[in-house]
């Protein structure tokens, strides 16, 4: 089952917040010249960002579900501009739930490039409804 | 860094007090919501990440070298406000490929009675002055 693909927007001041917030106050997520001193393209997001916005979605997509598992690979930078921000679309391929837990295949993409390699997640669907 | 790394375990982290600011604070910098209950799934980074600084420092590592590979979380329950939580992390595996470190590490997240919450892997590429 094709789940409702979710976009969510990324600035330079969610990185930020999200640094307070994680504790992960690497400077190539904030600083153009560090990132690029060690071969970036530019400020990029937290790979945990990306992955977040994905559990985000997964959030969305299964209200109250328990989380079993999740993970992925950061294959590509989220580059996020100075100005403005930049978009991630995160896109859901449920597969029929087996012993009450649904594997949900994600896709992550940013400008159509994929930035997460292979996203799983596991979710155990609420028994009380 | 050398082979003998591989199998270490670091000490524990200093027991981390989940509130539901924190988790709230963690939510909002993702645009999401936080209207209490269990926290983001990715919550357990916060405990990780705590555990991989200490490993960084220990091993006199520079965090701007190091660039997040792969991760993955395995959860026994949710973590919720109340829970007092602490970090393990051991070296699970390391290679050297084209001039950086790749380390692959396990975090055990555990609650104030010893049980285990979450048990997170991560893989850290740790890029060389010429990569």
């Amino acid at each position: 089952m094709s789940l409702e693909p979710r976009t969510f927007t990324v600035t330079r001041a969610d990185l930020v917040a999200y640094a307070q917030a994680s504790g992960d106050h690497n400077p190539i997520h904030q600083d153009e010249d560090v990132a690029r001193s060690v071969g970036l393209p530019g400020v990029i997001a937290h790979g945990m960002y990306t992955m977040a916005l994905a559990a985000r979605a997964v959030a969305d997509w299964f209200p109250g579900a328990q989380v079993v598992s999740l993970g992925c690979k950061f294959t590509a930078p989220v580059v996020v501009p100075a100005q403005g921000g930049v978009d991630v679309e995160v896109a859901g391929e449920a597969k029929d739930p087996v012993d009450g837990l649904t594997t949900v295949a994600l896709t992550v993409t940013c400008g159509g490039q994929k930035v997460l390699g292979m996203p799983k997640a596991v979710v155990r669907a609420r028994t009380d409804d | 860094m050398d082979q003998s790394l591989v199998g270490r375990s670091f000490p524990p982290t200093a027991p981390y007090a989940v509130t539901e600011d924190n988790v709230r604070a963690f939510a909002e910098a993702t645009g999401a919501t936080y209207g209490g209950g269990p926290a983001p799934a990715t919550f357990p980074i916060v405990l990780a990440f705590g555990a991989m600084n200490a490993f960084l420092e220990a091993e006199a590592l520079d965090l701007f070298r190091i660039v997040h590979g792969e991760q993955r979380f395995a959860y026994e329950r949710p973590i919720v406000p109340g829970d007092v939580l602490t970090a393990t992390l051991s070296v699970a595996t390391l290679r050297q490929i084209g001039g950086n470190d790749i380390i692959g590490t396990t975090s055990e997240i555990t609650d104030a009675d010893g049980a285990l919450v979450c048990s997170t892997s991560a893989t850290l590429v740790h890029r060389g002055p010429e990569s």
